[in-house]
Formats: C-alpha cells, sequence, structure tokens
C-alpha cells in the first residue's frame, strides 16, 4: 500500500477552484448505498472488520486512569464468548491519559490516539496546542486527534488554518495525525469539502468528521463529501489518505453502510484499520450483539455485553 | 481506483427478493366488459422471464373482432354508466385503484421484474409508488376540470384506444388509464406483447374496485392487434408510446380520421457536463441517466457531453463507478442493472456495440460475470464518439452511452440539438444563470437540471420533433383526453 510519499509541493488548495457539492445528489447517492442488502457471509464479515475499525474511545472530563484501564481491557478482549474476534484498531483518550492507555495495551497492537488541540473547541493559542500535542506524543500516542480552528476558517482565514495543521503534523513527529473538521460547525458540504482539501493538503494522515460534542456528528453524506476529497487527492498524487467518521454511528447496520460506501466510491484497498475508522463507543456492543445472533440464531439482552 | 493487492473483496452475498406471495396465472384471457373473456381468434402467445427464458403464462391474442368486442364495450360503458356518473363519484373509483395497488404493491412490483427483467430496486422505488402516484394524482382532477381550462368548456372525447411499450408496462397503463378516467373517458388498453401481465394484474384490481365494467378494456396481443385498436373506427381519441417509426404509422392511419392523438416515441438525450459542474454527483446522475431500467428509457441520456477541460476525470470516474453496477438477477435487491427486455432488444443491442466499434469508437465494459441463461448486457460506454456515427444518432433503447466532447456553450447547444429527437435533455453546472441560458435553447419537451431521470405525477412529459406531441402528467396531460371549447 502507498504510504506517505510526498509527492507534490505542499500547496495551500485555492478556494476558489474547490470543487462544489450539489447537496441534492449527494443525499441520493446515500441513500442508493443505504439500499444495498448486506446479508449473511457479506454481514458477518463486514461486521468483523467494522469492529477492527473502532477507535473505542471516552473523552470525558470525569475520565480516571481506571476507567481508561477498562477501556483498553475490553478493546484487547471485545466478547471473549465469541471465539475469532479481532481487536479494535485504537482507544481514543485525552492526552493526560495517555500513558496509562499505553501500558494497559501493551503490545496488543491496540493503537493509543489522543485528542489535542484544546479539543474539542481548539479555541487556544498555537503554542498551546503545540505543547498539547507535543505531550500527547511524548506520553506515547501513536495517533493524534486534533481539531481545526473554526471560527478562523468560517471568518475566511484559511491560510491560518492551513498552517496550524502543518504546524501540528509537525509536533506529531512519527505519530500519525487525524484532523478533526468538526462538520457538525461548518453548515454546508461546500465548507467541507474546502476544509477536506485544506486538511490534506497541510498533511493530514486522517480526515474526521467530528468531535462527538456537536450535533450532526458524523452522517453518510458529510463523509461521503470527505470521500471524494480523498479520492481527488488519490487521483492527483496516487498518495492514500485515510478516514474516520465519528460520533453518531451506533448500529451495526449504519456501520455495514458506511462499509459499502468506501467500498463502491474508493475502492476495496480502503477497507483496512489502516484507511478507515470508526470513533464510537456503543457501536462496539451492538455489532458484538449481531455477531452473536448470527452464532446463536438469536438475540441475546445488552447484560450479556459489557459496557466499559 | 487503481487495482492494488488487498486482503478483502467483500463482495456482496446474494438478496433476493421472495416471489413466492406472488400469483400468475398459467393463462390469461382477454379483459372485455369487466369480464375474462376467450379470444375468438383462438390464439395465445407466451409471456417468458427475460431472466431465464422460463414461460410465466400464456397470454391471449385479441383479433381485429376481439378488439371490435371492447371498443364496443367501452362505447356502451361511456354512454351508459361513465358519462352520466357525476365526477366527484367518477374520483372515488379512482382513488380506490390507487390505494390497491399501494395495498399490492410487493405483489406488482415483483412480477414486474419477472416480466420484465428489471431491477427490483426499481420496479419497487419507482414504477409501482410512481403508478400510484398517478392514480392519486389525476383522480384528483376529476371533478375540477373545469378549473384546469379557465374559460373553455370541457367535455370527454369518449372512447380512448391505448397502446404502451414494454419498458415500464404497469407506469405507462398508469400514465395512460389515470387521466382518460379522470377526464370521463372509457378506455381499451394494448400492453406490449413481452410485458403483458402487470396490466392483466391491474385489470384483476379494477375487478376487485368494482369499477363498472367495460370502462377499461385490456386486450393482448402484438403489433396487429395494436393496429386493430389504433384503426377502430369508433375509438374517438388514440395515445401511443412507442418507437418513433411505428408513431408515424400511426399518424398515418389517424390522419383525417378526427381522432385526437397524442405519441410519445424515442429520444437520444444529450446529458451535458460543464466543467464547473459538481462532477462527482454529476458522475453519478450519468449512470442514472443511461444505465437506469438497463437504458429503456425513452429519455435515457444516451448522449453525454463532455466540457474538454473536465472530460479526463469524469471518464475515470464514470469507469470507477460502473464497476460497482451490479448485473444480473433482476430479484435480487443489490441488482443495478438487470435483464435486457427480449431476446430481439438484445441482438438491436449488440447490433449497435458492433457498429460502434466499426465505426472507430472506443469501447468500455466493466468486467462482470453474466448468468447463463436469459438476456444481459453489461453497461457500456463508448468514447471517441462522432456525431456522425449511429450510436450518437440512432436510439439504440439499451445501457449503452456514446461519449463526446465540446469546447463552448454554443458548440454543445448545437451538437444536442442535431438530432431528429427531442424528448429530453440534463444539464449539469453550478451556475443558474448557465442553466436557463440552455434551457431555453435546447429543443427538449423534459430538461432536467443537476439530476436526471425524475418523473412527478404533477410534471408534464413530452417531446418535440420526432418524439412525438402532447403531453402526459400534470395539468398539461388533462387537455390530451378532453375536448376544449
Amino acid at each position: 500500500m502507498a504510504t506517505k510519499t510526498l509527492t507534490a509541493p505542499v500547496r495551500m488548495p485555492d478556494p476558489r477552484t474547490t470543487p462544489t457539492i450539489d447537496q441534492v445528489g449527494i443525499e441520493e447517492r446515500v441513500a442508493r448505498i443505504k439500499s444495498r442488502s448486506i446479508k449473511k457471509e457479506t454481514k458477518v464479515q463486514g461486521m468483523k472488520l467494522a469492529l477492527s475499525m473502532i477507535d473505542l474511545t471516552t473523552l470525558e472530563g470525569a475520565d480516571t486512569p481506571n476507567k481508561v484501564q477498562q477501556m483498553c481491557y475490553k478493546a484487547m478482549h471485545l466478547h471473549d464468548s465469541l471465539p475469532g474476534l479481532p481487536t479494535v484498531a485504537a482507544v481514543c483518550v485525552y492526552p493526560s491519559l495517555v500513558k496509562v492507555a499505553k501500558k494497559a495495551l501493551g503490545d496488543s497492537g491496540v493503537k493509543v490516539a489522543s485528542v489535542s488541540t484544546a479539543f474539542p473547541s481548539g479555541q487556544a493559542p498555537r503554542n498551546v496546542k503545540i505543547a498539547d500535542t507535543k505531550f500527547a506524543v511524548n506520553e506515547g500516542a501513536d495517533e493524534i486527534d486534533m481539531v481545526i480552528s473554526r471560527g478562523r476558517f468560517h471568518s475566511g482565514d484559511h491560510a491560518y488554518v492551513f498552517d496550524e495543521i502543518a504546524a501540528i503534523k509537525e509536533a506529531c513527529g512519527d505519530a500519525r495525525l487525524k484532523v478533526i473538521l468538526e462538520t457538525g460547525e461548518l453548515g454546508t458540504y461546500d465548507k467541507v469539502r474546502l476544509a477536506s482539501d485544506i486538511a490534506i493538503a497541510a498533511g493530514a494522515d486522517f480526515i474526521k468528521t467530528s468531535t462527538g460534542k456537536i450535533n450532526p456528528a458524523a452522517t453518510m453524506e458529510v463523509t461521503l463529501v470527505m470521500l471524494h476529497a480523498i479520492r481527488d487527492h488519490y487521483l492527483r498524487t496516487g498518495q492514500m489518505i485515510a478516514m474516520k467518521p465519528a460520533g453518531g454511528i451506533r448500529k451495526s447496520k449504519e456501520a455495514l453502510h458506511y462499509l459499502m460506501m468506501v467500498k463502491e466510491e474508493l475502492g476495496p484497498e480502503w477497507l483496512d484499520n489502516h484507511w478507515f475508522r470508526f470513533g464510537a463507543s456503543s457501536l462496539a456492543n451492538d455489532i458484538l450483539m449481531q455477531l452473536q445472533k448470527e452464532a446463536d440464531g438469536r438475540y441475546q439482552s445488552a447484560d450479556y455485553f459489557s459496557n466499559d | 481506483m487503481a487495482t492494488k493487492k488487498t486482503a478483502l473483496t467483500w463482495t456482496l452475498a446474494p438478496a433476493p427478493e421472495s416471489a413466492d406471495h406472488v400469483k400468475i396465472n398459467a393463462q390469461y384471457e382477454l379483459f372485455i366488459n369487466g369480464k375474462w373473456v376467450k379470444p375468438k381468434s383462438g390464439k395465445y402467445f407466451d409471456t417468458i422471464n427475460p431472466a431465464n427464458e422460463k414461460k410465466l403464462a400464456r397470454i391471449a391474442e385479441a383479433g381485429e373482432a376481439d378488439v371490435d368486442a371492447a371498443v364496443k364495450a367501452a362505447r356502451r360503458a361511456y354512454d351508459t354508466v361513465w358519462s352520466k356518473m357525476p365526477a366527484s363519484e367518477c374520483a372515488k373509483y379512482i382513488y380506490r385503484i390507487a390505494r390497491l395497488l399501494q395495498e399490492k404493491a410487493r405483489e406488482f412490483a415483483v412480477i414486474e421484474s419477472m416480466d420484465g427483467g428489471k431491477a427490483i430496486r426499481e420496479s419497487r422505488d419507482v414504477d409501482v409508488p410512481l403508478a400510484a402516484a398517478h392514480f392519486f394524482y389525476y383522480a384528483g382532477w376529476a371533478d375540477k376540470l373545469h378549473y384546469a381550462f379557465p374559460g373553455k368548456q370541457v367535455s370527454p372525447l369518449g372512447v380512448a384506444g391505448q397502446v404502451i411499450p414494454w419498458n415500464f408496462p404497469l407506469l405507462m397503463a398508469a400514465w395512460k388509464l389515470a387521466p382518460a378516467l379522470a377526464c370521463g373517458n372509457t378506455v381499451v388498453l394494448k400492453p406490449a406483447e413481452t410485458t403483458p401481465l402487470t396490466a392483466l394484474k391491474l385489470a384483476e384490481l379494477l375487478q376487485e374496485a368494482e369499477l363498472p365494467d367495460g370502462i377499461v378494456n385490456i386486450v393482448t396481443g402484438a403489433g396487429a392487434t395494436g393496429a386493430a385498436v389504433v384503426n377502430h373506427p369508433d375509438v374517438n381519441k388514440v395515445a401511443f408510446t412507442g418507437s418513433t417509426g411505428v408513431g408515424k404509422l400511426i399518424q398515418r392511419a389517424t390522419a383525417g380520421s378526427g381522432k385526437k392523438l397524442t405519441l410519445e416515441l424515442g429520444g437520444k438525450a444529450a446529458n451535458i457536463i460543464f466543467a464547473d459542474a459538481a462532477i462527482d454527483q454529476a458522475v453519478e446522475g450519468i449512470i442514472n441517466g443511461i444505465y437506469f431500467n438497463q437504458g429503456h428509457v425513452c429519455c435515457a441520456g444516451s448522449r453525454l457531453f463532455v466540457e474538454e477541460g473536465v472530460y479526463d476525470e469524469v471518464i475515470r470516474k464514470l469507469k470507477h463507478r460502473m464497476r460497482s453496477l451490479v448485473v444480473g438477477d433482476p430479484l435480487d435487491k443489490n441488482t443495478d442493472i438487470g435483464a435486457i427486455n427480449s431476446r430481439e432488444q438484445l441482438t438491436t443491442i449488440n447490433r449497435y456495440l458492433k457498429a460502434g466499434v466499426a465505426d472507430g469508437a472506443e469501447m468500455y465494459q466493466p468486467t462482470c460475470d453474466l448468468p447463463n441463461k436469459g438476456y444481459w448486457c453489461r453497461p457500456t460506454l463508448f468514447l471517441n464518439v462522432a456525431q456522425s456515427a449511429r450510436i450518437a444518432q440512432e436510439e439504440i433503447f439499451g445501457p449503452v452511452l456514446a461519449v463526446q466532447t465540446f469546447r463552448t456553450v454554443d458548440e454543445v447547444i448545437q451538437k444536442a440539438n442535431n438530432t431528429p429527437y427531442g424528448l429530453s435533455a440534463g444539464v449539469w453546472t453550478d451556475k443558474g444563470s448557465k442553466i436557463f441560458n440552455l434551457t431555453s435553447k435546447l429543443r427538449a419537451g423534459v430538461i432536467w437540471a443537476n439530476t436526471y431521470n425524475k418523473f412527478d405525477p404533477t410534471s408534464p412529459f413530452g417531446g418535440y420533433k420526432e418524439s412525438g406531441y402532447g403531453r402526459e402528467g400534470g395539468m398539461h396531460g388533462l387537455g390530451a383526453y378532453l375536448d376544449l371549447n
């Protein structure tokens, strides 16, 4: 698979030439993808894939080391009574809890992602955001989930947003950078597309829809717009960018539709947790419940699945 | 996207719609004067499932004597029942038809897919709901006709003879029956010989709705039956949807007869993509424009005009999108492109594919498996097509797209209009002024902007030039079934 090979010079995209998005067309395409009937072995395979793409997340003011340790155990042992399950892709925590998570996960292969840059609002000076990021990386974060400065973006200062992402990318070192656009605050698909292009050009490894703190969070429509930005970048440069819808994806059926969208719009190469993630906390248990049902032929109560 | 090494293909498992609940008789007679009548001709023909070439039912073939009986029944019902009934009462029957159609939507959708080959996704989400919507819409007009034509005296025409095609069998029946009945006419309807089943199921539904005998008569058969309907001296109105060739014959046959005539004929629509369009959505619109219903659509966007600056991007994305189209079993819920309607039509399409290659165009088809039995055609793209090539000039009526480029607005208008047809067109641009400029200059009856193949009962539909005349749908559609004084 193609990795980070910067072929084109890093340049701010021109907002005047950003592709326009037709809202009606986006909604119709999504409706058509949702009409795909995903059954039998396709469903089981898709659900296991979705599990392996989850960034299990806790981002509360009340998070404690013990809470994070419990979640890390779940990340590695989703439901031990069902054999053959993958681990999730990563756990996602605040910078102050990275070390705890890193230790708890050990050499399981599950990555530690940390939010940074004054998550979720991003309303802090740049030096604070850089320090926030460097702290998380030094604590052992494998991935950094930053937020863009939405206020600056709306006021038309796209260059500020671009420069900031580039600065955070530099602070990340080897950690992979996810750039959260917070699409629920951007207002139009045209702006989502422009923000995606800016983030990709500035060095994002992932583009990500939402913090999970704002409604609406991820939708298939907004994800499709971002997938098209990824596709256009790939067609231009040959470089793959990863995608992470986050927030609001709770049911396995929704997850399967997201995966079908990724497959049809980008291609099967993206069906891998290096290139696609779900930021979600309750999705895992719904998938586990469905997988258990596929195994037993009947649904079990939610009480049979651990809540962490 | 470029093919790369991948661990996972994640192909779709079969998701067939069940056909267990569907009831198809082994044999269908003619529906005349509210009864099932054996044909005086004594002849029958088979209707088959084009996806597996299996026989579905034996269908009566109406001869001239049968058509005469049907017209007489329609005349009697017009004189004694339908023209005497208060319009608000007529409306109740039409509403009842609409409601019953909604109730039986699933059965109609499955039969439509079995008899015609179209994907269940389309018959379920488009054909059947739209057919019901047409009955609902025109039922509302039945007692308000005076308001549609202020200052005019409106009166029904009498007996309407209607001949419909095989591409949207039930929907075309609804397009024809709903306005005819709402305007106070009685009907003799002739469905296409390859797809008679949903019209015959509709006849059963009309019995269940207790529509008085003779108001709708359904006579099955091929061209000769259609000719008998059109030529019958006691028919006051002829409505035909089908090929331009047959349309011309009908126009000649009805000339001087005093029969009111509407024709909805072929098309070779231009779908025009400007560089400032939302390209990814335009690509989806191209797909919907040409591959909807296997391209068996008179208003299909079969000529694609791409502004040169975005040509490479559009074609690359179009090919990518074509690779995710599922071709196969029409009853599978994931099928995008079903079976070609008949062996004859497949032969026609294949002849055009050969002609396209012979004329030097570059053909592209995605690689996908096709079932062993049945009639199939992969979605097809022709690049480097000359304006004078046959595949750019003639209606193929299959999933075949001819692509050309353009540089200026004037050039594309000139090329788009350079066809004997004029049914529909599509324009894709982010600029509103460009849309209005083009829509006023393209000679086509229906023009979609930033979308394609959208139908609604409130919207009139019909052509310019050799695509026919008269409008169906909307308030305009009433005029075709009324005498206005």
